[in-house]
């Protein structure tokens, strides 16, 4: 704000966004306080999507919940279900087959470019990049028919299960993929051209919702928007899970952690998951996919928390087992949740227009901020 | 583990170690709480200034409070376990060491009904705000499959 | 010099009944809206993603004139209600509903919108937008294919260029 503008007196007045509003990226409210054009205050509105998924874990036996947290992060099926029986089989120490973790692998890193596929395209569209948004969902369904051939479905995946997975890739799986993979570095190259490379985009994205490291770490967010800030921390680098500790990839960082940190970590990211993918081809080895699992999932009495490097975020699953068929209590650690906590401050001092650029900076997702 | 040695030095009688979990937990007495929580974040050795998750579990006989800490240098994670009164579950508020508690700490409050002290603004964020009761609690039932 | 005579001899009753031209007119009016339905945003979840996936470019939902997606509830007549709703989200999308301009139409997209779908019974969702809207078209599924959702507008538009249809079989 210059100084000229600080000396006239306004009045303060509230501004309603949401919840039926594009650019909230689902059912997100968020009451503004406004000066003028710049943003003093946002509070967030929450739970218009809040399906009480908590209690219905504790309503479901171990193996029916797992289609629920499909729908909880819906652009990111396969890695919520791989957060979730990873807790299960970290409380009942279940060795998962190697073949299974590398197919989670590549599955996992899939959903991974196609959940950042569609942050990018909503971050266009939020833009007023329509052109942009066609380009991503054109490429994003090339994911999605590869889901469709493992799995049988195009969204909620239901693709794992307690202890490996349930049916190997068909074959016609691995050409379409190797297709797939000699395919992505072209469209990258493509974003870049009409999106990062592009003078408004840059505009509206440079210096805009500055958050520095220490502020993100008070605030507690991992994953993409974290490293954004500077900090070189991948919990697939820095607390390998699974096969991870056998890849070789960069974990990319950004500089001062603006929206357009934000926006390139993530791209360099679906490159690096490029990488993984053709390594974890490589190195797949033949085997069983399922470990061996009583039939009736009863882990023992204890707790157990597992967190994954998700989509959005650090998803994490707090598992408490009472010892019978039906968790006691599972409470869901979603990132989009942590991540709106910030997002007043990144949106503060502000324009509007600033603000449309730090929610679709930060990478939120309905489902399971409400869960 | 050295950290779990340097942690039951510098706290003594105020922490108790539960063996056999995933993560190292320690079992901390609420009037402790704070003070404890304070101290693993200030630390220069310790450092835990990563508040991963914060929840609440309900048991027949109390309340647990649950925090999950990390340290982002050494990359260790901690378990802190604070049990509350069963009838009336109140615990300290970290909102003023962890940005991050704000948010949860009122997810917390409105599904299980956790009161937290000294939390400025504690609302319900998920339910609405006419909803009765706290959903996550065992006495709360919900209702069969399909009935309307 | 037939006509003029024909006219002259009927009653305005008789000219009523036999007024083939207002009814044309509907029928004109409704052919038009059958093939060109802007639906309001009321993506709440994860059908959502499909009914943007159904925009893009391998379904190409314009192909049928529907792609005309308008934020603003008073510009569109055809709610697609795309997701769960929960009780804090009812009074918002009914409130969305009625400010809806006449002729309007729903759409219920996936099992959720329903009768609840998997979350049936949960202490904050809806069972079903039937509950609290008149739905016209029903699309199951879980969350239904863009193939799914343009054969549901397909459905909704024989039933608007033949509203007869529906009457005879309630």
């Amino acid at each position: 704000m210059s100084e000229e503008i600080k000396e006239i007196t306004t009045q303060e007045f509230k501004l309603n966004m949401g919840p039926q509003h594009p650019s909230t990226h689902g059912v997100y409210r968020a009451i503004l306080t406004m000066d003028g054009e710049y943003i003093v205050d946002v509070e967030n509105v929450m739970g218009y999507l809040h399906r009480g998924m908590e209690k219905i874990a504790e309503n479901r036996s171990y193996t029916k919940f797992i289609p629920y947290t499909d729908r909880l992060d819906y652009l990111a099926a396969a890695l919520n279900n791989w957060a979730y029986v990873g807790v299960v089989e970290k409380l009942m120490q279940i060795e998962v087959p190697e073949r299974a973790e590398y197919m989670r692998v590549i599955l996992g890193e899939l959903q991974r470019i196609a959940s950042h596929l569609v942050y990018t395209a909503s971050f266009a569209i939020d833009l007023s990049g329509w052109t942009a948004w066609l380009y991503m969902f054109r490429d994003r369904e090339k994911i999605l028919d590869l889901f469709e051939m493992a799995t049988g479905a195009r969204l909620t995946l239901n693709s794992m299960r307690i202890g490996g997975m349930p049916s190997e890739f068909p074959p016609e799986f691995f050409p379409a993929l190797e297709k797939l993979l000699d395919e992505l570095p072209g469209c990258f190259e493509e974003y870049d051209g009409i999106i990062t490379g592009n003078e408004i985009f840059q505009a509206r994205t440079k210096n805009i919702g500055v958050m520095d490291v220490d502020t993100i770490i008070n605030y507690g967010l991992g994953g993409p928007n974290l490293r954004a800030s500077g900090l070189k921390y991948d919990l697939r680098k820095d607390m390998p899970y699974s096969v991870y500790d056998r890849f070789d990839f960069e974990v990319p960082v950004g500089e001062i952690g603006d929206c357009f940190d934000r926006y390139l970590v993530r791209m360099q990211e679906m490159r690096q998951s490029t990488r993984i993918i053709r390594q974890a081809l490589e190195q797949m080895p033949e085997g069983p996919i399922m470990a061996k699992v009583p039939k009736v999932i009863k882990p023992p009495k204890g707790e157990a928390y597992y967190h994954i490097e998700g989509a959005k975020g650090w998803l994490g699953f707090y598992l408490v087992s009472d010892g019978s068929t039906n968790p006691y209590r599972l409470h869901i650690h979603s990132p989009s949740f942590v991540s709106l906590g910030a997002f007043p401050e990144m949106a503060r001092g502000g324009n509007v227009q600033d603000l449309v650029s730090v929610i679709a900076s930060i990478d939120i997702v309905l489902g399971e901020v409400d869960r | 583990m050295d950290f779990i040695k340097t942690i039951v030095e510098l706290f003594e009688d105020k922490v108790e170690v539960i063996e056999g979990m995933d993560y190292p937990t320690f079992k901390v007495k609420k009037e402790d709480f704070l003070s404890v929580v304070t101290s693993l974040k200030t630390s220069e050795v310790l450092e835990f200034t990563f508040l991963i998750d914060l929840t609440a579990v309900e048991y027949d006989e109390y309340f647990e409070a649950v925090y999950h800490l990390m340290n982002l240098s050494n990359k260790q994670i901690i378990r802190l376990k604070v049990q509350l009164d069963k009838n009336n579950p109140s615990i300290a508020s970290l909102t003023r060491l962890y940005k991050a508690a704000d948010l949860q700490e009122k997810e917390t409050y409105d599904l299980m009904g956790i009161n937290y002290e000294g939390h400025e603004g504690l609302k319900r964020v998920l339910c609405p705000d006419d909803f009765e009761g706290h959903p996550l609690r065992k006495d709360y039932v919900m209702p069969d499959r399909g009935s309307k | 010099m037939e006509i003029k005579e024909s006219v002259s001899n009927e009653s305005p009753e008789e000219m009523v009944k036999k007024n083939i031209i207002l009814t044309s007119l509907d029928k004109v009016f409704n052919y038009a809206r059958a093939h060109s339905f802007w639906p309001v945003t009321m993506g709440l979840a994860c059908c959502a993603i499909e009914m943007m996936a159904s925009g893009g470019a391998r379904y190409d939902i314009a192909r049928f004139g529907y792609e005309v997606f308008r934020p603003s509830p008073r510009q569109a007549d055809l709610m697609i209600v795309a997701g769960t709703i929960t009780k804090k989200m009812q009074p918002i999308v009914k409130k969305i509903y009625d400010q809806m301009p006449e002729p309007k139409y729903v759409i219920a997209m996936g099992s959720c919108a329903i009768s609840g779908g998997p979350f049936a019974g949960s202490y904050n969702v809806v069972d079903g937008a039937d509950t609290f809207l008149p739905v016209d078209v029903y699309i199951p599924g879980c969350p239904p294919r863009p193939e799914a959702l343009i054969q549901g507008l397909l459905e909704l538009r024989k039933k608007v260029i033949n509203p007869e249809v529906v009457k005879e079989k309630s």
